[in-house]
């Protein structure tokens, strides 16, 4: 097949088209908007207890979450996701309510080890039974505390599901 | 000199204050009441022979239902000197629920005592900044008391503003983008 630069235009993937010389592309806004948000997540790093370890584990060379375009980011302000890793006590409560309060939409929620998903071994007067009671979480990865793998999979299941998402970018959603 | 000998020391010049004198693995333990207890204390501190210069824990317990007083401070002490320690624990009444602050003896024992008011409740008379320390400023209760609810559901004694974050977080669901 001769390609016609300037006016054929090739599926690269199902629903994607390109122009190749005239520098288009078309497809859905959703695929684009949703290819754009998944490879580029940039978690809020809240690391309370020994989970920390495991993620700074994962984004450190050996495990390299920069290959999924995840790359920590200190202010929740500039964080599309945030990853509560580790025991969340009530007294910390109200801050990373605050702190997820600060992130703009669209926001992803991470609840990584036994402790962010139900309160793991600790059911005390102290300790809050799982993130959920406080914000909506989107990914619970259990382990105590999971291996760097399992923090990547549940990145991916992340990833996974803004993949599926549609009309989340119109003012009207 | 051996803990139990001075234990035996202690009793010899409070004889009084001293109710009872453990020795469980070799590790003595003298149990006094609260009244003289900066007596005895800056007596062991400062006697040349025993030099008990150093304060290696403070802490207290909880005996309900287990002894007739149901608070006791324990003090570790360890003389660096002659690498020796001993154990004081003084009797603290539910109804009384105060005691001499040591801190005075040994600076480090502020933030024990902070710990020790901030769990039990007991109050150290003469600390200069008896606040919680652990648990937030308005927390309700004294959570390592035997009669303290033992799991996460508190109740009625929930924090205020725990109960507070949990409302916003359900009353904001209704706005999250999903």
């Amino acid at each position: 097949m001769i390609i016609d630069g300037t006016t054929t235009m090739v599926e690269v993937e199902k629903g994607v088209r390109v122009i190749p010389g005239g520098n288009t592309i078309i497809a859905a806004v959703d695929k684009l908007v949703n290819w754009g948000r998944l490879s580029s997540i940039w978690p809020m790093t809240f690391g309370l207890a020994c989970c920390a370890i495991e993620m700074m584990a994962t984004g450190a060379s050996h495990y390299d979450l920069d290959r999924f375009g995840v790359v920590f980011r200190g202010s929740p302000r500039q964080s599309d996701a945030i990853i509560v890793a580790g025991t969340l006590t009530k007294k910390m409560a109200p801050v990373i309510r605050a702190v997820y309060d600060q992130m703009p939409e669209p926001r992803y929620v991470i609840a990584m080890g036994s402790c962010a998903c139900t309160g793991g071994i600790y059911n005390t007067y102290a300790t809050v039974q799982g993130v959920d009671t406080v914000m909506p979480v989107d990914v619970y990865i259990p382990g105590c505390p999971p291996r760097p793998e399992a923090l990547l999979e549940g990145i991916m299941k992340l990833q996974e599901k803004i993949r599926k998402e549609s009309f989340k970018w119109s003012m009207w959603r | 000199m051996e803990p139990i000998e001075i234990a035996e020391l202690i009793k010899g010049k409070f004889a009084s204050e001293v109710k009872d004198i453990v020795e469980f693995q070799g590790q003595v333990a003298v149990l006094i009441k609260k009244d003289k207890l900066l007596d005895i204390m800056t007596f062991l501190h400062k006697t040349p022979e025993l030099h008990f210069d150093y304060l290696a824990d403070l802490c207290g317990v909880d005996y309900l239902g287990k002894k007739e007083v149901r608070f006791e401070v324990v003090y570790n002490l360890l003389s660096i000197k002659y690498n020796k320690m001993i154990r004081i624990k003084a009797e603290v009444p539910e109804d009384d629920c105060a005691i001499d602050s040591v801190i005075g003896i040994w600076v480090g024992a502020d933030w024990h005592e902070r710990e020790c008011y901030d769990m039990y409740g007991i109050t150290f008379k003469g600390h200069p900044d008896l606040r919680r320390i652990l648990m937030p400023e308005d927390w309700d209760g004294y959570p390592l008391r035997k009669d303290y609810p033992l799991k996460s559901d508190l109740g009625d004694k929930e924090w205020k503003a725990f109960k507070e974050v949990i409302e916003i977080g359900k009353k904001n669901l209704a706005y999250e983008v999903r």
